[in-house]
């Protein structure tokens, strides 16, 4: 039997506001623990939450850039249970009237086709604290620093129908909420993590088969590998005359296979009800208007635009908006250097792509900028130094930190022009080689190659390869 | 006079004129307490200490001449209130040792305002209770009888200021626990609007319902005193931008073109015939003075206690589990793992009646069981507000008793949570629409050869508190029941 895949993607970003959701404590990072936890993140008796208005402006840009509907008015719940690191008994979250929803965002294939991904819903909500269990002899540590950090959670549909397209999709979405400058995307620090809710069926079959949820999963590969391995239990188990039961497991990277989660309570009833510490949350049309001024342009416009401006490829104007920062940056150097786009383009997916990959790297972390890599380029297009000059410069910028030119005058890598020099050295060449000459002359053609080496070897590759060529043409044919 | 019988009014007016310092007028009511609180069982907490220091900074401040209309002026907080470096218990053995690390806005503003805290009083457990029976501390005595209950939940507040041991005492009321007691110890109370007081610091018993007021000797005194307490506060969302009249100014506003509406639902079988015969002579008071009284009706207000007791306890259930023995209040002795620590430090650290609501609203939110209470009491409550907002279309203010009978002995309803619940039939409604209501002193029933007293309570519209304070000042201005004083207590 042909077996059809299921599924549906619901992803934290943790957003990039400066204190907590309801409270006034700090957001960062790598604090000792509970030096970030005020009263309110504590939940000490008679404190109350108070709604961080930048956490709302930043769901509602995220609204905004997949096109989604933004509530007017949401309301905030309580979603309750027990547990040592929720310091309420209770985490606000939204249930029923979320801030955003009916939002979507386009995927691009493998085969190069596109897929729409429809996103039911995004709300806000508190995080937990942390439960240490190393290190307490046997006792638990709880670290409230992450208590109350905003999250927003955005739940797709059931759209996706293969490990490779939830990940195409998350990474979009992680893509966009760093153009966005709503979530840092920092997988490693938890800033950027999913759930992944995955289900099998036979093809055809329109109904779904029942899913089990993946908890946590903090990175694309660990998406792909937990939904794969998922998928295979699910359809073994089906085939084997068993049945999926609902329910929720966690992904051990270290055996790359899913089992049951212990379950928090016996059984999941949160008793949501409204918050009535909190209004509902209204939002009016100027707040709205205001954040969409305030919107950068979004991947897929900036995709188009260079495709339509530059004339890049689809693939490549795909690469270089992956990323904010590596769009920027490959603009400036476009602007630097006059035009020239498509150099442009092949450098910064090259060179300067593979240098960051070396030292894993961030576009903001580089150790050249723009202009610099325009430096070295114009001195391509000027004719200063050829392609492959070049690539040695850029080795040497990267490694100094110098700019193109003073490496080039220092190392003296400057392009020979000069058509007597050149001929000088293809004379010497000439002389030294006579065997090689009577046979080309004598028609074997391919050996012109041979001379060509010969003579950049001379010139210590510096001769300009267009003169070279055209003055060792016609010296070889006499 | 002695200084312990006059009004928060004419006590500042003695410190602003000399006549007694502030340190005087401390060390008199922290004597009296010293004597009379044991047997009352009003206090669960006195800062002697504290209140000596408050009273010298104020003494210094009415010297410097830059003294506030409440500087110097004595007074109680219910335990319910977080107070600095002070033990906030709200009267269980869950907070017994808890000791808050910030005031409450309310604590924090009469501060502000030169007061003179004296003590803690004591409350029903987590303010769930008509009587102050379900007090970790044991119940309060009711001045007027000592065989007698006070009323709840501020019970420690109406006994402390019926019995003159504070000038005036802050309570809170979530289905009445101002009301009824003010009621039931012949004191003024009032409830103001919900969003009017700052909840900030106030442990939670039922939020959409919970309101901040004070209890007192006059309608003056609450003027003053719920002035000094009220206004918009950034740690509370539900608190209201909106600003705060001047209630002593408006006191003046005189009854004569009074529209009040008597409201039908409150003068049923339930109502003891003693109580209704004074309630109906205090209106005829207000009708002599010019107000016209028409009957009201109220459809959906009978409804009034069942939604409460779904309502509350839901938002209980949620509030209180926070208390789980991991960072703050009782923790069991050697858990065995967490299931045990939650268990048993919940099980240990809270009364039986706060169990009982705590179940209830566990229960009303399940699953299968949520749109059949909760969802329908909301629906409800949406009614009896819409019939609130009718009736304020065609009067300024809606009269009836406050509870259904005088103070009952304790341990009469204990054994009946129905019966006990029933108590604040009269007073629930405003709670649930969110409305501002007083009551004050109209006289008094006998009973065994006792005196007990009677309240009056008056409802008004949304933010309408100046005008509950105005009508009740007119009619104090008329009677003497408020300025009557228990026997043995004056």
């Amino acid at each position: 039997m042909e077996w059809e895949t299921v599924i549906g993607l619901e992803i934290h970003a943790q957003l990039a506001t400066r204190s907590k959701i309801f409270s006034g404590s700090a957001t960062a990072y790598g604090a000792d623990p509970n030096t970030q936890a005020n009263l309110v993140d504590l939940g000490y008796p008679g404190v109350l939450p108070v709604l961080n208005g930048a956490a709302v402006r930043m769901a509602v840009r995220f609204g905004l850039a997949t096109g989604a509907k933004i509530a007017r008015r949401s309301i905030f719940a309580r979603k309750n249970y027990f547990y040592p690191d929720l310091p309420k008994g209770y985490q606000i979250s939204q249930y029923e009237r979320p801030v955003v929803e009916d939002g979507s965002l386009d995927v691009m294939l493998e085969d190069g086709t596109r897929k729409t991904i429809g996103i039911t819903r995004a709300h806000l909500e508190e995080d937990a604290g942390k439960s240490l269990h190393e290190d307490f002899h046997g006792l638990s540590g709880i670290d409230l620093n992450r208590a109350g950090t905003p999250l927003l959670e955005i739940v797709s549909e059931p759209d996706m129908r293969s490990a490779r397209e939830a990940v195409a999709y998350m990474k979009k979405i992680h893509t966009l909420v760093r153009y966005l400058e709503i979530c840092d995307g920092n997988m490693q620090e938890g800033s950027f993590r999913c759930d992944a809710n995955v289900s099998v069926r036979p093809k055809g079959q329109a109904e779904f088969g029942t899913r089990a949820e993946i908890k946590n999963l903090n990175s694309f590969r660990y998406v792909e590998r937990a939904i794969n391995y998922e998928v295979d239990r699910q359809i073994e188990l089906i085939t084997g005359g068993g049945k999926v039961v609902q329910e929720t497991r966690l992904y051990d990277p270290d055996i790359g296979e899913t089992r049951p989660m212990r379950s928090k309570e016996e059984a999941n009833d949160y008793r949501y009800f409204p918050d009535p510490d909190l209004l509902p949350l209204a939002i009016d049309e100027a707040v709205i208007e205001s954040v969409r001024a305030s919107l950068p342009e979004l991947p897929d416009a900036k995709a188009a635009r260079f495709m339509r401006e530059h004339e890049l490829s689809d693939y490549d104007a795909g690469v270089l908006t992956a990323s904010r920062e590596m769009a920027n940056f490959y603009e400036t150097v476009v602007k630097k250097l006059g035009g020239h786009p498509k150099l442009a383009a092949n450098w910064v997916m090259g060179e300067f792509s593979g240098a960051l990959n070396r030292e894993s790297l961030e576009t903001a972390q580089s150790r050249i900028d723009a202009d610099a890599l325009a430096g070295l380029l114009t001195r391509i297009v000027d004719n200063t130094i050829s392609g492959k000059i070049a690539k040695e410069v850029f080795e040497s910028m990267w490694l100094e930190g110098a700019s193109a030119d003073a490496i080039i005058e220092a190392k003296g890598l400057k392009q020979i022009t000069d058509t007597s020099r050149i001929e000088t050295a293809i004379d010497e060449v000439m002389a030294n080689n006579p065997g090689q000459l009577a046979e080309y002359r004598s028609g074997k053609d391919k050996l012109f190659g041979f001379f060509v080496g010969q003579v950049m070897k001379a010139t210590q590759g510096k001769a300009n390869p267009a003169q070279l060529n055209e003055l060792l043409k016609r010296k070889l044919a006499g | 006079m002695s200084l312990h019988t006059l009004t928060v009014a004419e006590l500042a007016a003695g410190l602003k004129a000399r006549r007694f310092s502030s340190l005087d007028l401390t060390l008199h009511f922290l004597g009296r307490i010293e004597r009379l609180a044991p047997e009352l069982n009003a206090f669960v907490t006195i800062t002697a200490d504290r209140a000596l220091a408050d009273a010298r900074a104020a003494d210094e401040k009415i010297a410097r001449g830059d003294a506030g209309p409440l500087t110097g002026v004595p007074i109680a907080h219910k335990d319910i209130f977080c107070t600095d470096g002070i033990r906030t218990t709200c009267s269980s053995r869950m907070l017994a040792d808890f000791v808050a690390p910030y005031d409450a806005t309310v604590v924090e503003r009469w501060r502000a305002a030169g007061t003179v805290l004296l003590g803690k009083t004591n409350m029903d457990e987590f303010a769930m209770g008509s009587s102050n029976e379900t007090s970790f501390f044991g119940p309060v005595k009711n001045p007027w009888d000592l065989q007698r209950v006070p009323g709840g939940s501020s019970g420690g507040s109406a006994a402390a200021v019926a019995a003159c041991l504070a000038p005036a005492a802050s309570g809170t009321d979530t289905g009445g626990s101002i009301r009824q007691p003010a009621a039931l110890t012949s004191l003024t109370g009032i409830k103001p609007t919900y969003g009017r007081v700052s909840r900030y610091g106030m442990i939670a018993f039922a939020s959409s319902l919970d309101q901040a007021g004070v209890l007192t000797r006059s309608a003056e005194d609450a003027a003053l005193l719920l002035q000094a307490m009220s206004g918009h506060d950034l740690r509370d969302s539900t608190c209201v931008d909106a600003p705060v009249p001047d209630y002593v100014a408006e006191l003046a506003t005189p009854l004569k073109g009074l529209r009040i509406g008597l409201l039908r639902e409150f003068f049923d079988k339930g109502l003891d015939p003693q109580v209704e015969k004074r309630v109906r002579d205090a209106i005829d008071v207000l009708r002599q003075e010019g107000a016209t009284v028409t009957e009201v009706s109220l459809p959906s207000l009978p409804l009034s206690v069942p939604t409460y007791y779904v309502v509350a306890p839901a938002e209980c259930s949620s509030n209180l589990s926070r208390f789980d023995g991991v960072r703050f209040g009782h923790r069991c002795e050697n858990p065995r793992d967490l299931l045990d620590l939650y268990m048993r430090s919940r099980g240990e650290g809270f009364g039986a009646e706060v169990k009982r609501r705590i179940m209830t609203g566990t229960y009303v939110l399940s699953a299968g069981y949520y749109d059949a209470y909760y969802l329908q009491a909301q629906k409800v409550r949406a009614l009896i507000a819409a019939d609130f907002a009718r009736a304020f279309g065609a009067v300024d203010v809606l009269i009836g008793p406050t509870a259904p009978t005088a103070a009952f002995e304790l341990g009469a309803k204990t054994s009946d949570p129905i019966t006990m619940y029933l108590n604040d039939i009269y007073t629930i409604g405003a709670n649930l629409a969110g409305l501002p209501a007083i009551s004050i002193p109209c006289g008094f029933a006998s009973e065994g050869g006792k005196e007990l007293p009677v309240g009056l309570q008056l409802v008004g519209p949304h933010f309408g508190e100046s005008r509950l304070l105005s009508v009740s000042h007119q009619y104090q201005l008329l009677t003497e029941w408020h300025r009557r004083v228990p026997p043995g207590y004056e």
